[in-house]
């Protein structure tokens, strides 16, 4: 049971390719919750998709996975990894590839992990399972994952439940359960909003090492540009459900264009603030939301608002390694 | 955990002592004695009164209760003013009747209702499901004694499949050992006896489970639901892990803490149950002595029966919390 190896092409690991996700509840109309979103992943890369609740990145990443209930959610578009269709993969193949292929850090380490079930047994189960080991090499396996994610005396912990450990040392327990078969995509969800802020700069080092360790690439899904900023080469910011400016690290950071990547940078408290300086926000909140059929769901909220964007769809436009989707976007001069 | 078992035991002393302060002050509340219902027609109030002194019944309630406890704390609880037999000796006798009744009964309500609740939950809406919460509705909803009676009607009278009332066919002549007679049949080979007492046991014991059985399916349904939606299952789906890898490790033991729970209560209501159940299949056992004894306002009979449904109460409560240190590590036992 090996994992296939990436081809040697520049294929992308992961292609996602307007994704589209609806909940349908019976008698209302359906929820957009992923509304058209399109990216790649190269082998090894690091990956950001930035918004604000209610956005769709955490339902991106769900439906990457497949785990979202079948029952009143409809998935459409394309996700392929290593060029097959994950969307239309049976359940049974799908299972085979979780956790072995692409497995997924989640926001909470408390409830991601089993109250009643010792951490060691929720890392051999996935090495058991994948890797086909047996209990006193999955055991040790188990031992030596620990020890690389800092669980101090990991031979001890081994049989230790969640409720015992710190929430710092419960999330490193999930990043060991998600690498512990070297998948080659991991999907991070949020991973640090959950921890105290001393924690959460730890955590983000032990990830950055572990995916550069294990050659994994990584989807960074967080609503703080801060952990992008330290993390992600590229940058995917969301908003209602597609995604509306995507860029180098430096250059989103540098010169954001939407009028969205603009405020949400504008919105971060600084240092270097002059003294009495007002942190700006983004007025209203994702309720406004008009509907991407035609108008931009951002509109009512935006400063640079012109006629067109209650009119027409504006559509994503790649220029010069920039996508951006917008009709009146931020002077590239304005920062 | 020896401290903790010790502990509780020690505490069940304190509630035995209250409880049966309370029996016995209500026992004597009632309009009534024994006197008058042994008496009956021949009653007389001086008849009454030498009865009741004979009895001891003409002294203060406080002493009696005083020579009540200090009997009992040398485990004599009395003699039955019905028959004349020493309380203890009677419920003795009684006793493996009605614990075989009440074994059998929760073993399929357990046995049975884990395993649909289960299902029901994992096939939420779907015809199982459906019909699962309407039969565990009409299970709650339909008394002991019609069902009992239902059922006798139909598969032993009817259908002839079972017998109707008793224990054991009196012809078969089988070997007391323990009392119990399904264990009796196998502790002496004599397979027929045992068999013959399960046909037995079979329609009141179906009778005593329906309601737990409908309790427990609901909890389990109810519960593997709310476990099927937490975040430590999806991790597991994360992880690729097996379907049946996810049902037990994952869904099934966190889903069973609140079922344990409601497993220790429905005993002390099988107790209940078993009253009836047992009247209608003239079973003989506990039940019958305890219906008796209210008629007949037999006091001593009354307090050793229902101190002694107080103790199996709290003891099995007991082992309740012990399951769940075993399946909960975060319970810990001080």
């Amino acid at each position: 049971m090996t994992a296939p190896r990436p081809t040697p092409t520049a294929e992308p690991l992961l292609q996602v390719r307007d994704l589209r996700v609806a909940f349908r509840r019976r008698g209302e109309p359906d929820t957009l919750a992923v509304d058209g979103v399109s990216f790649d992943v190269a082998p090894g890369q690091v990956v950001g998709l930035v918004g604000e609740s209610g956005c769709g990145k955490s339902v991106t990443s769900m439906a990457i996975m497949r785990l979202l209930p079948r029952r009143g959610v409809q998935i459409t578009g394309s996700v392929k990894m290593d060029g097959e269709e994950l969307l239309t993969l049976s359940e049974a193949k799908m299972r085979e590839r979780r956790g072995r292929d692409l497995s997924m850090v989640f926001q909470d380490p408390l409830s991601s992990l089993n109250p009643v079930v010792p951490i060691g047994l929720q890392i051999t189960e996935v090495l058991r399972r994948h890797r086909g080991m047996d209990k006193e090499k999955a055991r040790q396996a188990a031992v030596d994952l620990l020890d690389r994610v800092g669980i101090p005396d990991p031979r001890r912990r081994v049989t230790a439940y969640p409720h015992q450990l710190s929430g710092g040392m419960r999330q490193r327990v999930m990043i060991a359960i998600a690498l512990a078969c070297r998948p080659r995509l991991l999907i991070a969800d949020e991973p640090t909003t959950a921890l105290d802020v001393t924690i959460q700069a730890q955590i983000l080092e032990l990830l950055k090492e572990m995916v550069a360790e294990t050659g994994a690439a990584l989807i960074m899904i967080t609503h703080d540009l801060g952990v992008v900023a330290g993390l992600c080469e590229t940058v995917n910011v969301l908003y209602g459900g597609r995604i509306v400016e995507r860029a180098q690290r430096h250059r989103l950071f540098g010169t954001p264009r939407h009028p969205y990547t603009h405020g949400l940078l504008r919105s971060i408290p600084r240092l270097d603030a002059a003294a009495g300086e007002q942190l700006e926000a983004i007025p209203g909140s994702v309720v406004d939301n008009l509907p991407w059929a035609h108008a931009c769901a951002f509109q009512p909220r935006c400063p640079r608002s012109v006629d067109r964007c209650v009119e027409v769809t504006p559509e994503a436009e790649n220029t010069g390694g920039r996508l951006l989707r917008c009709f009146n976007p931020v002077p590239a001069s304005a920062e | 955990m020896l401290r903790f078992v010790l502990r509780r035991l020690l505490q069940v002393i304190p509630t035995l002592l209250l409880l049966s302060l309370l029996v016995f002050a209500w026992l004597r509340s009632l309009p009534g004695g024994p006197a008058s219902a042994f008496l009956g027609d021949r009653a007389t109030p001086e008849r009454i009164a030498e009865l009741n002194r004979v009895l001891g019944l003409d002294q203060p309630v406080l002493v009696q209760y005083g020579r009540f406890l200090g009997r009992v704390l040398t485990g004599d609880f009395g003699v039955s003013t019905i028959t004349g037999q020493p309380v203890l000796t009677e419920i003795g006798r009684a006793l493996p009747a009605t614990v075989e009744l009440s074994v059998a009964a929760l073993l399929i309500a357990v046995l049975l209702g884990i395993p649909l609740g289960y299902l029901a939950a994992s096939k939420r809406g779907g015809p199982l499901d459906i019909s699962t919460i309407i039969g565990t509705l009409v299970g709650v909803a339909v008394p002991v004694f019609f069902l009992g009676y239902l059922l006798k009607a139909f598969f032993a009278v009817e259908l002839g499949w079972f017998p109707p009332s008793g224990r054991q066919a009196i012809a078969l002549d089988a070997t007391d050992v323990t009392g119990f007679a399904v264990l009796d049949g196998l502790l002496t080979r004599e397979w027929d006896a045992s068999w013959d007492a399960i046909l037995h046991l079979t329609l009141p014991a179906i009778t005593l489970a329906t309601i737990p059985l409908a309790v427990i399916v609901r909890i389990t349904r109810a519960s593997v639901l709310d476990v099927m939606g937490s975040d430590f299952v999806r991790t597991a789906n994360s992880k690729g892990l097996a379907p049946g890898t996810v049902r037990g490790r994952h869904v099934l033991r966190n889903a069973l803490l609140p079922v344990s729970t409601v497993i220790g209560l429905q005993v002390g209501l099988l107790l209940a149950g078993a009253v009836l159940t047992e009247k209608v299949f003239v079973w003989g056992g506990l039940g019958t002595l305890l219906a008796d004894a209210i008629t007949l306002k037999d006091y001593p009979r009354l307090q050793a029966l229902l101190l002694l449904g107080a103790l199996v109460y709290v003891l099995v409560n007991l082992l309740v919390d012990l399951s769940y240190a075993i399946i909960d590590p975060r319970v810990r036992l001080t």
